[in-house]
């Protein structure tokens, strides 16, 4: 187990280091010098005096090599740089959007698992029948459904039914819990329609092999209700697969967050990564992937090592 | 079911169609008596692929009927009805025609993107499992890293670095979805290795390059079709996701992504139409894609899992 434990620490930091400078090098190394699209661009009006000021300024005439551990190093320290928009601390930013982010990302998680997992199994018991078909159907058409679309269809429904609209401002879950809650319960529940019906096919096929088994057949034969059958044998062995993909449907559910926080307006840090973008914020831009790329990188570890620990025979793998 | 593929077939050969032909047809009739999803996928799919193929030429409209970017200030915000077939937008530009137009793009970019990506992870995934070694271990990583971010952080993060452009959208989503065909192909690559005709021309001499191309390649045309259909869906869904954003393809090509913004948004209540036809496009491809990849899927894996 510690081999194994060892081994994906190691991966995971080489995994962020190769992440960090893929990122890194791109940036610097693509046609658009940095200090000149800050400048306004070729046809802007500043001077070659002016550029080269920027760009000593901002350390883009020191080599690559020098570039890259100076930035690593104040990363590791915390300090993110200031945004090249605002002029106010990039941690600060990330701070303040976090929470948002993060809120959105495991209410939608939790939503997912908690539709799609009854679902999956609700399919596989009832396999064949209208509830298999119509759960099935429903599963695809999901999938094909495209979130943002859905939020948009979601707040126009609630726009002219309902005549509720979008709130303007959020509060934090500690400020306001009661208005916090009431405000990313749509949002989630829209992130998690997709996934859930991921999670739900995954879930369906699962329980259908793990149904076969014979130990299944052995609890049946010993005479168990066939709730305690599904429920206390079935299921844990079914979950297995379903806990190797958490860190890729967590992985997408993070890349919808970024669309909904558009949609709803939450002040997270996909609206923070996207305004970096549109407003050539490399600093921003810059801190967010790396943070990113941590985070990620973090989860996918952790999710391999819980996996390790679920099932003993990938640790030999 | 084997009575409609016997006619379809002897239809054939009463015309002298050659064996070829015949053979196509009798797989193509038993795939839609038997997995009539499948076929409902694949008809969605060529629906729209005629649509965008005979939009229009040049000048010329087919099945669209207006020049999607013209702007008609005297006809905007007009609901479905009368000469634009599903209401105009806040420029007096006809939906219908930029729905159809918009096909057009949403396939090019989609089948750019997938063709080169997903052939890369085919030829890559076919070098990293038979060659084995330093090479295995570096792809492995490779698409590992790229693998460990989401699709449409990755995107977005990949068109910040590259810039804005129809290229630089096909080139981002071709790096997305190159890893998951490397990982697929590769483990194919693998079981296609432990077989004897592939050890019989190691032993007459043949090299690896003839090997890999000759032997290994054909037989990993299953999954990379399977995955292929597959990633075509979520392809044209991150393209929209990131037309959405402002990030995907630029004006002035119509992309259905981009018709949810802006006009779409502002007067959603008054002109829900804006909002609803765009999006049921996006919808029923991805769904066709995702039909057929999952019908294909079912027909050409052997180790069928439960239905």
């Amino acid at each position: 187990m510690w081999a194994y434990l060892v081994r994906r620490l190691l991966f995971g930091i080489a995994t962020l280091l190769g992440a960090t400078v893929l990122a890194f090098v791109l940036l610097r190394v693509l046609p658009g010098d940095v200090a000149t699209e800050l400048l306004g661009g070729a046809e802007g009006i500043a001077t070659g005096a002016t550029v080269e000021k920027l760009r000593r300024e901002l350390g883009l005439d020191r080599p690559l090599v020098v570039q890259y551990g100076t930035w690593v190093a104040s990363m590791l320290r915390g300090d993110f740089g200031n945004s090249l928009y605002t002029g106010r601390s990039v941690g600060d930013l990330i701070l303040s959007r976090l929470p948002f982010t993060i809120q959105l990302a495991i209410m939608a998680e939790l939503f997912s698992l908690l539709i799609g997992l009854p679902i999956g199994i609700l399919a596989a018991v009832r396999q064949d029948t209208l509830i298999d078909y119509s759960l099935r159907f429903w599963s695809i058409f999901f999938l094909a459904i495209p979130t943002f679309w859905l939020g948009l269809l979601v707040i126009l429904i609630g726009m002219t039914v309902f005549r509720w609209s979008p709130p303007l401002g959020y509060n934090t879950l500690w400020e306001a819990p009661g208005a916090n809650l009431s405000q990313m319960v749509f949002p989630a529940l829209i992130l998690a329609s997709h996934e859930s019906a991921r999670i739900g096919r995954m879930t369906r096929s699962s329980m259908l092999e793990v149904l076969r088994e014979d130990y299944i057949r052995t609890a049946r034969a010993k005479g168990l209700r066939e709730s305690l059958v599904v429920l206390r044998h079935a299921l844990r062995n079914a979950l297995i697969p379903i806990v190797t993909y958490t860190s890729l449907f967590f992985g997408t559910i993070m890349g919808g967050v970024v669309v909904l926080e558009v949609i709803f307006n939450i002040p997270g840090l996909g609206t923070a990564f996207l305004e970096g973008i549109r407003f050539r914020d490399y600093t921003v831009v810059q801190a967010l992937v790396f943070f990113m790329a941590t985070v990620f990188i973090v989860i996918n570890m952790a999710v391999d090592i819980m996996y390790g620990w679920l099932d003993p025979r990938i640790r030999y793998a | 079911m084997a009575r409609e593929t016997e006619a379809a077939v002897d239809a054939l050969a009463s015309r002298g169609f050659g064996w070829r032909a015949r053979r196509y047809t009798k797989a193509f009739t038993r795939f839609v008596s038997r997995k009539p999803l499948g076929a409902l996928g694949l008809f969605l799919v060529f629906a729209f692929v005629v649509v965008g193929l005979f939009a229009g030429v040049g000048e010329r409209r087919i099945i669209a009927t207006h020049d999607p970017l013209a702007q008609d200030p005297l006809a905007r915000l007009k609901p479905p009805g009368g000469a634009h077939w599903l209401g105009t937008d806040e420029f007096g530009r006809d939906v219908y025609s930029r729905i159809v137009y918009g096909a057009r793009v949403s396939l090019m970019v989609a089948l750019f993107a997938i063709g080169i990506g997903t052939t890369l992870g085919l030829l890559l995934g076919v070098v990293s499992g038979y060659l084995g070694g330093w090479v295995d271990l570096l792809l492995q990583r490779l698409s590992e890293i790229i693998l460990s971010f989401p699709a449409v952080l990755l995107a977005l993060a990949m068109v910040a670095m590259l810039g804005a452009g129809l290229d630089k959208v096909v080139i981002a989503l071709s790096i997305v979805f190159f890893p998951t065909a490397l990982r697929v192909i590769r483990g194919s690559t693998l079981s296609v290795k432990q077989n004897v005709y592939i050890e019989a021309a190691q032993a007459i001499g043949a090299t690896r390059l003839r090997i890999m191309g000759l032997h290994v390649l054909p037989n990993v045309m299953a999954p990379f079709l399977i995955v292929a259909s597959v990633q075509l869906g979520s392809a044209i869904l991150l393209e929209s996701t990131l037309s959405f954003l402002g990030l995907g393809v630029p004006p002035p090509h119509p992309s259905w992504g981009r018709m949810l913004t802006g006009g779409a948004q502002q007067f959603a209540q008054t002109a829900p139409w804006l909002v609803v036809f765009p999006g049921a496009a996006i919808t029923l491809l991805v769904l066709g894609f995702n039909l057929f990849g999952d019908a294909l899927r079912d027909v050409l894996d052997p180790k069928l899992r439960g239905r």
